[in-house]
C-alpha cells in the first residue's frame, strides 16, 4: 500500500511547512481488530409467529448486521397456532454464529431458535427441479443418470425432460453438475429444510 | 373506570389505551393522518399534549421524559414526513435502550401501497430503528396492540416501539380491551440470573486482587433500586467503580470509590484500572468500541463477569468468563445475598495495594487544564455550573461533542435518572428537545441542557415549544464557534485541515433567545461567570446562555484510535505538535 511519508525532519514545522505538508492517508475513529477464526457453516431452525413482516425482520437482521444467508426456507408449519418455521443456512465464525442466534432470539415475534449443527448432524433435504433439453445419445445418458441419482421424471416430451429430486444439498449439487453438459436449460431449488435427528422436537413456547 | 369491552372508535381507543397505561404527557405534532386522534385529545384532560416544532423534537422529548422518569415516553406524529422525521430519535432510543412508544398515523388501509399523499412505508423504514413495530389493520386489534407495545418497550432490554395506525382504523368502531387482557403471548425475557453463575461470580469477586466494577446505562434502565443495590455491593466490597457515559449517576460521582467515567475520554485512573485489573465486574454495559479502545489489548489480564439482560450483548465484542443473563437489580440482589450467605471476605492486603496504585494514577490529575483569567475555559465553565447547581433539584441533558464529554467529566451526578445524553447514536440536537421532555415531567426542577453552539442549532426550534408550554429550560451553550469534536479529530487525524468545522455566521444567541420570547444571557469573562449563572438559575423562563469559551480547547484525556487503555493522551502536558502526532500511521489507516 502506498502510504504517504509523514514529515520526518523537524518536530517543529514552520507555518510554511504546515501549509505544504503532504496529505495523510484516510483515517478513522474506529478500531477494527483483524480476526482469523475459522469460518463454519451452520443450519438454524427458527420458530416464529406467522405475522406480517416477520420474514422481513429476519432477513433485515442478516443484511443489516452483515451476516450471510446461504439458504433460507420458510413456511407455516402449525396452522392453528400461526407458527412458521424458518430454516437458515449461514456461514461465519463461531462468535458470529452465536451472535446470529442471539440476535434472532431478540426479535419479538421469534419464539425459539435452534442451532441444528451444534445439536448434531441435522437431517437436511432440498428439492430441485431441473429442465434438460437434448436429443439422441445425450438424452439417453441424462435419463440414465437421473435414474442413478433417484431423480423422478415429472415432465417428458421428445425435446426435454423435467426431473425432480429431493435429496441432500451436496447430492443435488452433484446431480446439477452431471446434468450441465447434458443439456441443462434451467433449474430451481427450494432451499434447505432441516430437522434435528433426535426424538425430541423444538419448543415453540414463550421465551 | 374500566372501559374494557366497550365499543368505541379507534381514535378513542388510542386515548383510552394511553390513559390506561398511565400516560400523563404526550409529545406530538398533528397532521392529516392523525387528525381523528387529535380530535379526541382536545376533548380530554387526563393527558397533557406538548406541541413540538419538528417531529424529531417529539422523539427526543419522549426520550428525555423516559430517562428522567423511568416511564416510557410517548410521541404521536402523522404519516409520511411525520414518521420519517422520527427515525433519528427512534434509532437513538434503540442504541441507548430507552423505552419510547411512537404512534404514527398512516393513510387509509385501501390506499396503502398506492403512493398516496403523505404515505411512506413507516414499518419498513423504522424496522431496524425499533425494538418492534406493528401496523394495525383492524380496529379490534388496536387497543391490544398499543398495550402490547407498552409491554415490549418496557420489558427485557427497553427500547423504542412503533404502532402505525391507518386513518380509517381511527374512524372505525370496535371493542376496546384493557391492558390486563393484552399481554403478548411469546415475549417473556429472562430476568433472573442463573444461580450457579451468580455463585461462581461471587467466588471470583471475593478472590480478586485488583478488581473493578464497570457499569453502564443498564443499571439506570433497571430502575432506582438497581442503583441502590449497586451502591450496597460496591460498599460491601470496597472495590473501585467506573461507568460508561450513559451509566453516570448510578453511583455517586463524589464518592471515594468512584474513578470517574471510562473510555475514549474517560479518566486516566479508570482506564488504567480497567487495563490492569484481574477481575472485571461489568453490569449493564456492552463493551462498546468507545469503551474498549483496541479490543486485542483490552484488559488482557482479567477474568470478566458480564451481567446483561440481553444475551446478544454477551461475547459480542469481548469474550467474558462468567456471563449472567438477567435484570440488573434482580441479579445484584441475588449477588448480595450470595455474598452474605457465603460470608465472603475480600483480600484486604491486595485491595490496599490496588488502591495505592489507583491513587498514583489519580495523582496525575488527568482532568487538569490550564486556567485562564481572560477567557473562559470550557472546563472552568462546567466546574462553576456544577458548583452553582449541585445542591439543587437538577437534571442535565447534553448535545453531542466536546461539551458533552466535558460535562461527563466535570459534572458529578449523585443520583440516577438525572443525566440525559445521546450515547450510542451520538445525536447532535438531542439535548434541547430532551430538556423539554424532562421539564414537562419535572415542572419545578432545574433542567439544564449543556450544549455546543453547533449541536444546539440542529433543534433550536424547540425553544418555541418551551415558551408555549411554559417549560423554563436552561440552554447553557459552550460557544467556541467550532464543531469542537470534529475539529479535534481533524487536528488529530487529518493534518489540522479544519474542513468546514468552523461556523462563520453563528446567530446572536441572546437576540435569538429574545426572538423566541426567552431570556438571553451572554458571558465571556471568567470573573463574571458565577453571577451570570446565578441569573440563569434565578430566571423562571427559558434561558439561552451564550457562554463564550476558549475557541481552541480540546477534550482530554483521550484514548486515540488504535491505542489501548493504558496508552492515553493527557491534556495539560500535550503541546500542539504532539496532538497532531498522537495517532501513529497504523492507527490512521484503520478503517
Amino acid at each position: 500500500m502506498a502510504r504517504v511519508t509523514r514529515r520526518a525532519t523537524s518536530r517543529k514545522p514552520s507555518a510554511k511547512a504546515q501549509a505544504t505538508k503532504p496529505l495523510q492517508p484516510p483515517a478513522s475513529a474506529y478500531f477494527i481488530e483483524e480476526r482469523h477464526d475459522a469460518i463454519e457453516s451452520h443450519t438454524l431452525s427458527v420458530v416464529v409467529d406467522n405475522a406480517p413482516g416477520v420474514l422481513a425482520r429476519v432477513v433485515g437482521l442478516f443484511s443489516g448486521r452483515g451476516y450471510n444467508i446461504d439458504s433460507l426456507t420458510v413456511s407455516e408449519t402449525e396452522h392453528a397456532k400461526h407458527l412458521s418455521r424458518i430454516t437458515i443456512k449461514t456461514t461465519g465464525t463461531r462468535m458470529i454464529i452465536g451472535q446470529i442466534r442471539n440476535q434472532l432470539e431478540r426479535l419479538v415475534p421469534v419464539r425459539s431458535v435452534k442451532d441444528l449443527t451444534v445439536e448434531g448432524w441435522p437431517l437436511e433435504r432440498e428439492l430441485v427441479l431441473i429442465k434438460v433439453s437434448s436429443t439422441g445419445r445425450t438424452r439417453f445418458e441424462a435419463l440414465q443418470l437421473a435414474e442413478a441419482f433417484k431423480a423422478e421424471v415429472v415432465v417428458a416430451t421428445t425435446e426435454h425432460f423435467i426431473f425432480q429430486m429431493a435429496s441432500r444439498p451436496d447430492k443435488i449439487d452433484q446431480f446439477v453438475a452431471v446434468m450441465t453438459p447434458l443439456g441443462l436449460v434451467e433449474l430451481c431449488r427450494t432451499g434447505v429444510a432441516a430437522i434435528g435427528r433426535g426424538a425430541e422436537g423444538m419448543s415453540a413456547g414463550a421465551k | 373506570m374500566n372501559k374494557h369491552g366497550q365499543q368505541m372508535t379507534g381514535a378513542e381507543m388510542v386515548v383510552q389505551a394511553l390513559i390506561d397505561q398511565r400516560v400523563k404527557h404526550l409529545f406530538g405534532y398533528p397532521g392529516g393522518a392523525v387528525l381523528p386522534i387529535y380530535d379526541e385529545i382536545i376533548q380530554q384532560e387526563s393527558i397533557e399534549h406538548i406541541l413540538v416544532r419538528h417531529e424529531q423534537g417529539a422523539g427526543h422529548a419522549a426520550e428525555g421524559y423516559a430517562r428522567s422518569t423511568g416511564r416510557p415516553g410517548v410521541a404521536l406524529v402523522t404519516s409520511g414526513p411525520g414518521a420519517t422525521n422520527m427515525v433519528t430519535p427512534l434509532t437513538d432510543a434503540l442504541m441507548d435502550s430507552i423505552p419510547i412508544v411512537c404512534l404514527t398515523g398512516q393513510v387509509p388501509t385501501h390506499l396503502i401501497g398506492n403512493d398516496a399523499f403523505q404515505e411512506c412505508d413507516t414499518i419498513g423504514i423504522t424496522r431496524p430503528a425499533t425494538k418492534h413495530s406493528w401496523l394495525v389493520r383492524d380496529v379490534n386489534d388496536l387497543a391490544r396492540t398499543i398495550h402490547e407495545a407498552f409491554y415490549v418497550a418496557t420489558h427485557g432490554r427497553p427500547g423504542p416501539v412503533l404502532v402505525d395506525i391507518p386513518k380509517d382504523v381511527q374512524f372505525a368502531t370496535g371493542t376496546y380491551v384493557g391492558p390486563a387482557a393484552s399481554k403478548p403471548k411469546a415475549y417473556r425475557p429472562r430476568v433472573d440470573g442463573d444461580p450457579r453463575a451468580i455463585r461462581a461470580a461471587v467466588e471470583l469477586i471475593a478472590k480478586a486482587k485488583r478488581p473493578i466494577f464497570y457499569t453502564g446505562g443498564g443499571i439506570i434502565n433497571a430502575g432506582p433500586r438497581a442503583s441502590k443495590l449497586l451502591r450496597e455491593l460496591v460498599e460491601m466490597t470496597g472495590y473501585p467503580i467506573t461507568s460508561t457515559l450513559t451509566g453516570l449517576g448510578a453511583y455517586p460521582g463524589t464518592d471515594r470509590q468512584w474513578l470517574g467515567m471510562l473510555g475514549m475520554h474517560g479518566t486516566f485512573e479508570a482506564n488504567n484500572a480497567m487495563h490492569d485489573c484481574d477481575v472485571m465486574i461489568c453490569i449493564g454495559a456492552r463493551f462498546d468500541d468507545r469503551i474498549t479502545g483496541r479490543t486485542d489489548a483490552f484488559s488482557p489480564k482479567s477474568k470478566k463477569i458480564h451481567i446483561d439482560i440481553d444475551p446478544s450483548s454477551i461475547n459480542k465484542n469481548i469474550h467474558v468468563d462468567i456471563p449472567i443473563i438477567g435484570d440488573a437489580s434482580r441479579v445484584l440482589e441475588a449477588m448480595i445475598a450470595a455474598w452474605k450467605q457465603s460470608r465472603a471476605k475480600v483480600d484486604r492486603a491486595a485491595l490496599k495495594s490496588w488502591w495505592t496504585q489507583i491513587d498514583k494514577w489519580r495523582a496525575r490529575k488527568c482532568l487538569a487544564y490550564r486556567p485562564n483569567n481572560d477567557v473562559i475555559m470550557p472546563q472552568y465553565a462546567l466546574e462553576r455550573l456544577y458548583v452553582a447547581t449541585k445542591d439543587k433539584d437538577v437534571y442535565i441533558t447534553t448535545e453531542v461533542g466536546q461539551h458533552q464529554m466535558w460535562a461527563a467529566q466535570f459534572y458529578k451526578f449523585e443520583q440516577p435518572n438525572r443525566w440525559m445524553t445521546s450515547g450510542g447514536l451520538g445525536t447532535m440536537g438531542y439535548g434541547l428537545p430532551a430538556a423539554v421532555g424532562v421539564q414537562a415531567a419535572h415542572r419545578k426542577s432545574l433542567v439544564i441542557d449543556i450544549a455546543g453552539d453547533a449541536s444546539v442549532l440542529m433543534t433550536m426550534q424547540e425553544m418555541s415549544t418551551a415558551i408555549q408550554h411554559d417549560l423554563p429550560i436552561k440552554i447553557f451553550i459552550l460557544n467556541n464557534q467550532y464543531m469542537g469534536m470534529v475539529r479535534q479529530w481533524q487536528q488529530l487525524l487529518h493534518g489540522n485541515r479544519l474542513s468546514h468545522s468552523y461556523t462563520h455566521s453563528l446567530p446572536d444567541f441572546v437576540k435569538l433567545a429574545e426572538a423566541y420570547g426567552a431570556v438571553g444571557i451572554r458571558c465571556d469573562k471568567p470573573h463574571q461567570l458565577d453571577d451570570a449563572i446565578e441569573e440563569m438559575i434565578r430566571v423562571r423562563q427559558p434561558v439561552i446562555f451564550d457562554c463564550r469559551v476558549a475557541a481552541l480547547a480540546n477534550c482530554f484525556p483521550m484514548i486515540p484510535s488504535g491505542k489501548a487503555h493504558n496508552d492515553m493522551l493527557l491534556g495539560a502536558d500535550v503541546p500542539e505538535i504532539e496532538i497532531e502526532d498522537a495517532i501513529g500511521d497504523e492507527g490512521k489507516v484503520l478503517v
